[in-house]
């Protein structure tokens, strides 16, 4: 099986700036990839390399076989740009008209593509008169046209309500089990989190983690969180028994590594009654984040 | 040619929702209108029928207005796309760019047939109105419509290529504009001032009718004022049709658009999003 897909060592160069060095990455058919990184990480360049908006200084990218840009890559690759833009003097329904000709599909799609994101009320409205978050929608529903076999989405639940987010991420989920691949980039980790198979991590243009999030947490091996809340009064006695414990005005925070947690949670249990309630944070996708955008030197 | 087409739809569309096809329309309909009413003094003198004067003043009003009306509507046409962050969306669609300027441009050119059909056609109705005799001008009127078509193509081509070229539209109108100037007024001026500097010499004989051939605007008014004997009736640069055989300057039109659009093809190309 191909990987739809591939990129090896490429670097992309701005005058004297790298915008990307030496960053190889496959994806495979009906993953979901996460790229995360800093504002000019180099995430948007490495998506517009793909699309062959922009060329790569040096390094290999193929696209589901083919070069990035090239007719037959195209027909193939759908892209959500941030902040998706389109001409305000047409109609949602126009625009769609439009988007499934320039893909020789029938413009007769339009309604029910632009229903499938929950824009069908607006459809006859002029793109104008839109709020950010439906011209984000118009952006998802152009990229469900045809059954792409990569699509590429630059932040594309920014401006979504937490509803609509749910929603799009099902429409993917759809669109992964039918055997397409994703790359998305995000600023909402723990949507993330949730919803992709792997994450890459770019930093100043490097590739500095990847692997699923399991991979990603034993490798960073970060401290586990444990919020202890005592009961009235007992505050003193809990902080006693526990050592260590940062004393804070909602209770006691104390944090031990991945193979000592059983063990302090059964210290915490022995305390019995002084102890109200506790609630136990593993490390996030943002803490494991800046872990490895740090190790980076950053 | 789906995709060419598409695009040609949706611009024709926002050229409409614009408002570009309505104001295209009135000022060309306003100043026919003038022109066929100013323009039927002068008839009786000079022995021809009323339609072909009118073409004479037409072609005159034309030079200026096609090119302007051209350049209005295509300066706007990438760098628009640029700005608004449409572009590099569009560019990932399997449509090649000569493919979307292709669409642009029978869009905007449908836009400004519809307008010069609608102010010749009136001035014609008028003309035919008060003169029966002023069908022997139809001919002539034809051949202004057709080469008023070829010149509006001309310079929206050169409009996409500025366009392109500029990359932003504040930029792309100023140059639009200095070059609307420069080729329709300041280039004739120029050419007037080198004759009158030359003073009967290699210039006025062999270099101002290449000159004036290798300028889109005056290589129209040329072959209009000669193609329809109508000479008299113009001034100026008009007198120097009678100089320059009808095919040189028949060519110069029918070449240019072809130069505009692999300009603006090639300009086109080089945009990175």
């Amino acid at each position: 099986m191909t990987s739809t897909l591939k990129i090896s060592a490429l670097t992309k160069r701005f005058a004297e700036v790298a915008a990307l060095s030496d960053v190889s990455l496959t994806v495979a058919a009906g993953e979901r990839v996460a790229l995360l990184g800093h504002n000019g990480a180099g995430k948007s360049t490495m998506m517009k390399i793909i699309l062959g908006l922009i060329p790569a200084t040096s390094g290999q990218v193929g696209v589901c076989g083919a070069a990035p840009g090239s007719a037959e890559a195209r027909r193939q690759v759908a892209y959500l740009p941030e902040n998706a833009a389109f001409h305000p003097a047409l109609t949602g329904l126009e625009q769609m008209r439009h988007y499934l000709s320039l893909r020789g599909e029938s413009p007769s799609k339009a309604m029910e593509l632009l229903e499938q994101v929950g824009l069908g009320h607006a459809a006859s409205r002029r793109i104008g008169t839109y709020s950010k978050g439906m011209r984000q929608r118009v952006g998802l529903a152009q990229t469900l046209i045809g059954h792409p076999r990569l699509l590429v989405l630059d932040e594309p639940t920014s401006g979504l309500d937490p509803v609509s987010r749910r929603d799009f991420y099902a429409l993917l989920d759809g669109l992964a089990a039918r055997g397409a691949s994703i790359l998305l980039s995000s600023h909402a980790l723990t949507e993330v989190e949730a919803r992709t198979d792997r994450i890459l991590i770019l930093s100043k243009g490097r590739m500095v983690a990847e692997g699923s999030l399991a991979d990603l947490r034993r490798r960073a091996d970060l401290p586990v969180l444990l919020q202890v809340i005592p009961r009235e009064g007992a505050a003193e006695a809990v902080a006693a028994a526990l050592p260590g414990a940062e004393l804070r005005a909602d209770g006691l925070v104390l944090s031990c590594g991945q193979g000592e947690k059983l063990a302090m949670l059964a210290r915490i249990a022995a305390l019995g009654d002084l102890v109200a309630d506790l609630d136990v944070a593993p490390p996030s996708l943002e803490d494991l984040y800046s872990h490895f955008s740090k190790r980076d030197g950053q | 040619m789906t995709r060419i087409l598409a695009t040609a739809g949706t611009e024709f569309r926002i050229a409409l929702r614009n408002r570009w096809v309505a104001i295209a329309m009135i000022l060309m309909a306003l100043f026919s209108l003038v022109l066929a009413a100013a323009g039927s003094a002068p008839t009786g003198g000079l022995g021809v029928d009323r339609l072909s004067v009118i073409v004479a003043s037409l072609t005159s009003l034309a030079v200026y207005l096609v090119p302007l009306l051209a350049l209005l509507m295509s300066f706007d046409a990438i760098a628009g796309e640029l700005e608004r962050g449409t572009l590099p969306l569009l560019l990932t669609y399997p449509v090649s760019r000569a493919e979307i300027l292709a669409g642009k441009l029978i869009a905007h050119l449908a836009v400004l047939a519809l307008a010069c059909a609608v102010g010749y056609g009136l001035a014609a109705a008028a003309a035919l109105w008060a003169d029966p005799a002023a069908t022997e001008g139809l001919p002539a009127m034809v051949r202004l419509f057709a080469t008023s078509v070829l010149l509006g193509a001309t310079f929206i081509g050169i409009g996409y290529a500025l366009s392109a070229l500029s990359r932003r539209p504040s930029g792309a109108a100023g140059l639009a504009v200095g070059l609307w100037l420069g080729l329709v007024v300041l280039y004739d001026l120029g050419l007037l001032a080198a004759i009158v500097a030359d003073n009967g010499g290699w210039f006025t004989l062999h270099g101002f009718p290449v000159a004036l051939l290798a300028n889109p605007a005056d290589a129209f008014r040329l072959y209009n004022l000669s193609a329809s004997e109508a000479t008299a009736a113009a001034a100026g640069v008009g007198g120097a049709a009678a100089t320059v055989p009808v095919w040189q300057s028949l060519t110069s039109i029918l070449l240019w658009p072809l130069l505009a659009l692999a300009l603006a093809v090639a300009a086109f190309r080089k945009v990175i999003p």
